[in-house]
């Protein structure tokens, strides 16, 4: 199929956005160099390419966030700790070429090239509501494919609980990190259950793109039931791990961010409730709308935590 | 400074004054390539806080400079700044209770209460009404010397109000600290003056007695 002609789930759930989306393109390129916030989205564009996809399951059919949206209000702290830091600041990165060091317990490790790693895999178009620890949720047209798909080929033995995974160390190119607010690099973990949901992505793309750099290029993990701090970006290492691995917030504050992270509502964060989310676009005078517990997708994780204490294990 | 100097300059800095309000109303509706970005109403929120605390740094700045320059014009200055601060605060309160909240009371009551950043902004908002309140000229008459003790209240805002900055960061506290340094400079002066001025009135009639004891 090619990529031109085919309907893409987000056209089909929200046209009138996509539209919005093309209209904002052209307006970008009309708008180029009136000024910085206005050409903002010009950039943006620039250095993506289209990806063949598929649909895949699981999609929401709440309307996207705008390409806008999505690429310039990131959380993304080796680009700066801005919201339009890492949309500023990520612009020259260079995503190639990229390897990844599969480690630990599999029979499999080794370096592997971004072609080895993505290729054999067929690209899904997954909508997913994307909720952050500060409050605020997006709806983001991913592209990528099951994170478990991947770990499998690498074959884990038995031994491996869980997974962790490394962000790319180089102040050089990540300026972000030439300023200690985190401990570099950055470190997320899942069990090898969470990892091996059908749910989780291993996301190459965004809105039938390749993922922009500051949105995490050229692979970012989304777990869409997790807080987003979970789903780490620019990922160069694998481990499969006997204990549970120490993750990069976690480490920086302990009492406010946990190993799980998963999206609950009823557990608020010290400093602020995670009752109510803002959702991003939706306008100076939207009302926030009630956060769901694992963001909606209870149905296809509760059973991951039975019988463990969330409130604890936050 | 010439009474009439002094006049136009006080409408000047009045409408310099306005100038962050301004650019806000315009990044809200989007004009002259300005924007408030994908989450318009945290932006309004943070802008008009930072806004409240900069005129509040501005206005504890206008003492230590005018001792430094011997400009006493300066002073005429300090209310409408002081005033400009309490704006500032009230707007970026009324942005959250009235866009984010959407003055739920419920909500509102239960944020003051459960997180700390919100009970010390809130009480330095509360610290701040009678401060603007009795700000005119007849009050000040009014109180007399009482008047001055009142506004000594402004060191208590602005450290309330500086500290609800840095616990509301996520974790990248360098701006924070930026304000959090500026107050420390300004606060350390007059610290400073009143131990200097504590000392000289100390030493000062045992000097002037040493003097006519022992003249040279």
């Amino acid at each position: 199929m090619n990529s031109s002609s085919k309907i893409r789930s987000w056209e089909i759930t929200s046209e009138s956005n996509y539209l919005n989306r093309r209209q904002f393109i052209q307006a970008a390129g009309l708008a180029a160099g009136a000024g910085a916030a206005a050409a903002l989205p010009g950039r943006a564009l620039a250095a993506v390419r289209e990806l063949d996809t598929v649909p895949g399951p699981y999609s929401t059919d709440e309307a996207p966030n705008s390409w806008e949206d999505i690429t310039t209000y990131n959380n993304f702290y080796e680009f700066g700790t801005g919201k339009e830091d890492p949309y500023r600041n990520a612009q020259d990165f260079q995503p190639r070429p990229w390897s990844v060091k599969v480690s630990g317990e599999c029979e499999k490790p080794g370096n592997y090239d971004y072609e080895d790693i993505v290729g054999p895999n067929t690209l899904e178009d997954r909508v997913y509501r994307h909720r952050c620890v500060e409050a605020w949720s997006m709806v983001v047209p991913w592209v990528g494919f099951p994170l478990g798909d991947l770990l499998k080929r690498f074959e884990p033995n038995s031994d491996a609980k869980y997974v962790r995974f490394k962000t790319l160390y180089d102040p050089q190119r990540m300026p972000g990190q030439r300023r200690a607010v985190l401990r570099w690099p950055y470190v997320e973990g899942l069990t090898i259950a969470e990892a091996m949901h059908p749910l989780t992505l291993m996301a190459v793309g965004v809105y039938g793109k390749e993922l922009p750099n500051q949105n995490g290029a050229p692979l970012r993990l989304v777990i869409p039931w997790k807080y987003g701090f979970k789903g780490i970006k620019s990922i160069v290492e694998i481990e499969f791990a006997r204990r549970q691995p120490d993750t990069s917030w976690e480490m920086a504050a302990p009492h406010e961010y946990g190993f799980y992270a998963n999206v609950n509502p009823e557990v608020d964060h010290p400093r602020w409730s995670q009752a109510r989310e803002r959702r991003i676009g939706a306008g100076l005078f939207a009302e926030k709308q009630a956060t769901l517990m694992f963001n909606g997708y209870a149905e296809q994780v509760a059973s991951l935590y039975s019988g463990l204490d969330l409130r604890k294990n936050y | 400074m010439t009474a009439s100097s002094i006049r136009a300059l006080k409408v000047v800095v009045f409408g310099l004054c306005l100038v962050p309000l301004a650019m806000l109303a315009l990044a809200v509706f989007g004009v002259g390539g300005l924007s408030l970005g994908a989450n318009p109403i945290e932006e309004l929120i943070h802008q008009l806080g930072k806004w409240g605390l900069k005129f509040l740094l501005i206005t504890l700045a206008v003492t230590p400079l005018r001792k430094l320059t011997g400009w006493n014009w300066l002073i005429r200055f300090r209310r409408m700044l002081g005033l400009f601060a309490f704006f500032y605060v009230l707007l970026h309160f009324l942005v959250y209770a009235g866009l984010d909240q959407r003055f739920g009371l419920a909500v509102i009551i239960e944020d003051i209460a459960k997180r700390p950043f919100i009970t010390i902004g809130m009480a330095a908002l509360l610290l701040l009404l009678p401060l603007a309140l009795t700000s005119t000229k007849g009050m000040m008459r009014r109180l007399g010397k009482r008047w001055q003790k009142l506004h000594r209240l402004v060191y208590v805002i602005a450290i309330l109000g500086v500290w609800h900055f840095y616990w509301q960061v996520k974790l990248d506290t360098l701006e924070a600290l930026i304000y959090v340094s500026i107050l420390a400079v300004l606060l350390g002066y007059r610290l400073l003056d009143w131990w200097r001025r504590k000392r000289w009135k100390a030493a000062g009639p045992r000097s002037s007695h040493d003097r006519i004891a022992h003249p040279r």
